[in-house]
């Protein structure tokens, strides 16, 4: 499995969510930037006027193309906008992870992973 | 091969027989290995998904107190920080570290938070009110993340386990289905070919017995036909007692010869 090869430089995390909550994660120090030229942000904040396609390609940005990232955060609001493409992200590395917002409680039944768990004992 | 039960391709030879028994035999131990590890790693499987969905629910509680803690800061700042946090973070203090388990012969990773030491972006949020807030909020949030990286390695071991645990199941699957019973099928074939081949063999051989058991016969006899005749003229020559002594000698050394064929 060549996914777990690279799983050792993947120390950051990631986060697309409102503000926040990338606010409070950034407090926590999760927050990177990556060196001048490129000046690549670990974070994304999404807010109701950001459109789906900056999130679909921040979402890809952080899930395919980037290396240094092991976990990708989500707000699960966000999650909703972009569902399909985080239903059908299957892959190991990084592990995406749909996190609750302030202004959104948190619901089990839409969660990706949360599904699967439940189909796999049959509830 | 000739419509019959599925087998493989092999001359029906002792050699083969023997190949093919040696192949069932690795074939069932590898199919009890197998579904053992298939054991081991569904108790594990199950195990995860249950850590999972009870991580989540502790995330939602951990998340929740998080962004309370972060309205408190709101309040004494007394004012939106989020933009001024955007742009002073500039490398990360928590990060993760993936490390390996092994759970029979699968890596799963398992990530690991930590932080490093000397950078601290923020030094100068809060710095006119509200600095313990901003502390406080820190470290609920460290906190909070700390799950997060918990229920991350979870997750991704339960995708792992989810897809090596599929494998597994095939190949057990095939090995019982597919491979078992074509090797037996393939073994049942050499074994019906190799009695006929007895069986042809026997029946030549007795074919062969046969034949020489009547050769020998009509040898004798002719044997005994020129014999009485010579001893008839014998008899006309010598004197008759002799000649019968003689003769029954050489009818006992017949029947010697007779005992060897």
């Amino acid at each position: 499995m060549a996914s777990q090869a690279d799983s050792k430089d993947r120390q950051f995390l990631a986060v697309i969510g409102d503000e926040d909550s990338v606010t409070g994660l950034l407090l926590a120090g999760i927050g990177h930037v990556t060196a001048p030229p490129d000046n690549q942000k670990n974070f994304l904040v999404v807010d109701s006027k950001t459109d789906n396609a900056t999130i679909e390609a921040t979402f890809e940005k952080f899930t395919a193309e980037r290396k240094d990232i092991g976990i990708v955060l989500i707000n699960q609001h966000v999650a909703d906008r972009i569902r399909h493409r985080v239903d059908t992200y299957t892959a190991a590395f990084p592990a995406v992870l749909e996190i609750p917002s302030k202004d959104h409680p948190y619901d089990p039944e839409k969660d990706s992973v949360l599904r699967r768990v439940r189909r796999l004992f049959g509830e | 091969m000739s419509g019959a039960a599925d087998r493989e391709a092999v001359f029906p030879t002792r050699q083969s027989l023997g190949l093919m028994k040696a192949k069932l035999k690795g074939a069932e131990t590898g199919h009890s290995l197998l579904k053992r590890k298939s054991e081991a790693l569904t108790k594990r499987f199950r195990d995860i998904t249950r850590r999972i969905d009870e991580a989540k629910r502790k995330m939602g509680r951990v998340m929740q107190i998080a962004s309370l803690s972060l309205a408190e800061v709101t309040y004494a700042v007394g004012g939106n920080i989020g933009y001024q946090i955007q742009e002073s973070a500039k490398s990360a203090r928590f990060r993760i570290r993936a490390k390996q388990e092994n759970v029979s012969g699968v890596l799963l990773p398992a990530f690991e938070s930590y932080l490093t030491e000397g950078n601290n972006d923020f030094a100068m949020t809060g710095l006119g009110k509200g600095g313990q807030q901003v502390q406080r909020c820190r470290e609920t949030y460290a906190r909070a993340v700390e799950a997060l990286v918990e229920l991350a390695s979870l997750q991704t071991a339960f995708v792992i386990l989810d897809e090596v645990i599929k494998v597994v199941n095939r190949r057990v699957n095939a090995i019982e289905h597919v491979i078992i019973p074509r090797t037996e099928n393939t073994i049942k074939y050499i074994n019906s070919e190799l009695d006929e081949l007895d069986r042809e063999e026997f029946y030549r051989l007795k074919k062969v017995a046969n034949k020489k058991q009547r050769d020998n016969a009509a040898l004798d006899a002719e044997m005994k036909v020129k014999r009485e005749a010579a001893a008839a003229r014998d008899q006309e020559n010598q004197a008759p007692a002799e000649a019968i002594e003689e003769s029954g000698d050489i009818l006992t050394a017949e029947e010697d010869e007779d005992v060897i064929f």
